[in-house]
């Protein structure tokens, strides 16, 4: 450039619009800074709010809050462990169920589906996603619960759990304790951990499924075709070049519907039994932190609210904690791909 | 080589350029993407261990016939080819050739280079445990092999464990190469290899080109005929969906038999 000849100096007129883009440029930056700092601000003060609602109930509780399984507001003691338990099972449940599901939803739509049935289910998927959650939790607890309770249960405690039913418990009882005990009760209702789960899954499978589809769409044609010209098949060419290629953003699809599951309040209300047990089986009625907040904060005073607030952030911390896992698996994956 | 029993005898190939021992056969093709008529009957011998090119403008059917060869358009629906294609003596586009087995022999590499989301080892050994089980002693030394093969053994014998996207365009041109000779094939299908590459790095490719030609049966599409010129030895000119000409690339150049290919030659059209 140096070598040009210099330019003449522009005319006042243009001296003044120039100035008054910057101004305006820095006022623009200054607004978009603003809105993202009220996001910011949001979650901070969301997180403070709850934490000082809580106070009274981490200060008369202490670190026993987060491990103890009582909750009872007969003589005002409370911990935190059954909702928190109940939170992470049902939407871990909801994750392992919806996975699989959105996966293949997203392969058939992108890779196998003739296109004239593309649109249609891609829209469907994204009607199911604006379905209100009070519409699944009626649906669980008038239809899904009962059929659950008289068709699935059953069959599930007979081949995997203790067969209340019958003389003696299943064979997987007996020799794979862990996953005997998980399939165990004597709880004859549907509402349980599993049923929230089933219902969780359904939930999140749009979320999952139409961000899997729409990076599986990303992956460049001359990538796949190249893997086909190598001889792969269909499946791996899915698994081993479109996963790679798009998995941080299916990670990332994954954890949002883990997100929406940790945080969901009224299907799972309707569904998981509201019953502040422990119970290491998946057939037994639970409690989410969110359930239990909507079903007891009406009523509660006191050491009650305190430690309703506390639950609230407890929320907070379970669902960052899972956010701070998937960065860590991104992180690791990186590595692995020798980034 | 026994003369197979060919169902298409009677449909001579086009020009001189048949030799004694072809490796392919393409005997009347005709291809049709949702009811268009892209290719007609298409009828040529393409000799083993040699560079076979194909020029022609854009749309003339030279990238669809490079696809049929071994069969990648079949991934998609409503695409169609008929007529014979005998590699070998057997007709690939017969439906019970085995696909997996197709690609083992004919091996392709792209207009762009396009690694895969791995290492550079990855990228090689990918394609290869498709096809054969090794132990990892012998992975490796295919890995190498085919890298040597490749010209870019000595760029990248340090970073065999980094990610295949930091390589430099031609270099991951050359990986896709390597990825594509690690199978062994018998055919290579170059398909514009070049057309993303600047001028070093194509002159790079076309060296490689000239190098591996001594092992492998090599078709080349192309839209710079120059490139045509310098590494092809027979040369066909295709236009619209049909096979105008072709011959010995020296004759293409100089001699042309038709009147469209001197046209396309001489730049009056294309």
């Amino acid at each position: 450039m140096s070598s040009l000849p210099s330019v003449a100096a522009p005319p006042p007129d243009q001296d003044v619009r120039s100035r008054l883009d910057a101004r305006n440029d820095r006022w623009f930056a200054w607004l978009l800074k603003g809105c993202a700092l009220l996001v910011l601000a949001a979650l901070l003060g969301a997180a403070f709010a709850t934490l000082w609602g809580g106070r009274h109930a981490f200060s008369t509780f202490g670190w026993h809050f987060l491990v103890s399984p009582a909750w009872d507001p007969g003589t005002d003691t409370y911990g935190a462990l059954v909702p928190v338990y109940g939170t992470v099972v049902t939407s871990l449940v909801a994750v392992v169920l919806a996975v699989p599901v959105s996966f293949g939803i997203a392969l058939f739509l992108t890779e196998v589906a003739p296109g004239w049935l593309r649109t249609p289910i891609a829209s469907a998927i994204e009607l199911l996603a604006g379905i209100p959650s009070i519409i699944y939790g009626m649906w669980g607890l008038f239809l899904f619960a009962p059929f659950f309770a008289e068709h699935i249960k059953p069959w599930l405690t007979a081949y995997l759990g203790n067969n209340p039913d019958g003389d003696h418990p299943s064979w997987v009882y007996d020799h794979l304790p862990f996953i005997g005990k998980l399939f165990s009760t004597d709880y004859p209702f549907g509402a349980s951990v599993l049923t929230a789960g089933i219902v969780l899954a359904i939930m999140i499978i749009p979320f999952i499924s139409s961000v899997m589809r729409e990076v599986f769409m990303t992956v460049p044609t001359r990538l796949k075709e190249s893997a086909y010209a190598l001889g792969s098949s269909t499946w791996e060419v899915v698994w081993d070049i479109v996963l790679p290629y798009t998995r941080s953003a299916v990670i990332g699809g994954i954890f949002l519907g883990l997100g929406r599951a940790l945080g969901e309040t009224m299907a799972v209300t309707f569904v998981l039994g509201n019953t502040l047990n422990l119970s290491a089986s998946l057939l037994d009625p639970g409690a989410s932190i969110a359930s239990t907040i909507a079903n007891q904060f009406s009523e509660a005073v006191g050491l009650q609210k305190s430690a309703l607030m506390a639950l609230a952030f407890l929320l907070f911390v379970v669902t960052f904690i899972v956010l701070l896992i998937a960065r860590l698996m991104l992180r690791r994956l990186a590595i692995k791909e020798g980034r | 080589m026994t003369e197979p029993n060919v169902r298409f005898d009677q449909v001579q190939p086009v020009g001189e350029a048949a030799v004694a021992e072809p490796k392919l056969k393409v005997r009347d093709v005709h291809f049709y993407y949702n009811g268009f008529h892209a290719l007609k009957g298409i009828s040529m011998d393409i000799p083993e261990r040699q560079v076979t090119a194909i020029i022609g403008p854009s749309g003339c059917g030279k990238s669809t016939l490079l696809r049929i060869f071994n069969r990648i358009y079949a991934i998609y629906p409503k695409l169609e080819a008929r007529g014979s294609i005998e590699l070998d003596g057997e007709n690939i586009l017969d439906p019970r050739y085995s696909m997996n087995r197709l690609r083992g022999k004919v091996g392709m590499v792209f207009q762009k280079p396009v690694p895969f989301p791995m290492t550079i080892f990855e990228n090689v050994a990918y394609g290869i445990r498709h096809h054969e089980k090794l132990s990892r002693k012998a992975m490796e030394e295919r890995v190498e092999q085919a890298l040597r093969s490749a010209a870019l053994w000595d760029e990248v014998r340090d970073k065999l464990k980094q990610n295949a996207l930091g390589l430099s365009g031609g270099q991951q041109q050359r990986l896709c190469i390597a990825r594509a000779i690690a199978l062994k094939p018998e055919v290579l299908l170059l398909d514009e290899p070049t057309s993303a590459l600047d001028p070093i790095a194509t002159g790079r490719i076309e060296q490689l080109i000239e190098e591996l030609k001594t092992q492998y049966t090599i078709v080349i599409v192309t839209h710079n005929m120059q490139q045509a010129a310098r590494v092809s030895d027979q040369t066909a000119f295709m236009y619209l969906g049909e096979l105008i000409e072709f011959d010995n690339t020296e004759k293409i150049f100089t001699k042309p038999g038709k009147k469209q290919t001197e046209d396309y030659i001489t730049g009056r059209f294309g």
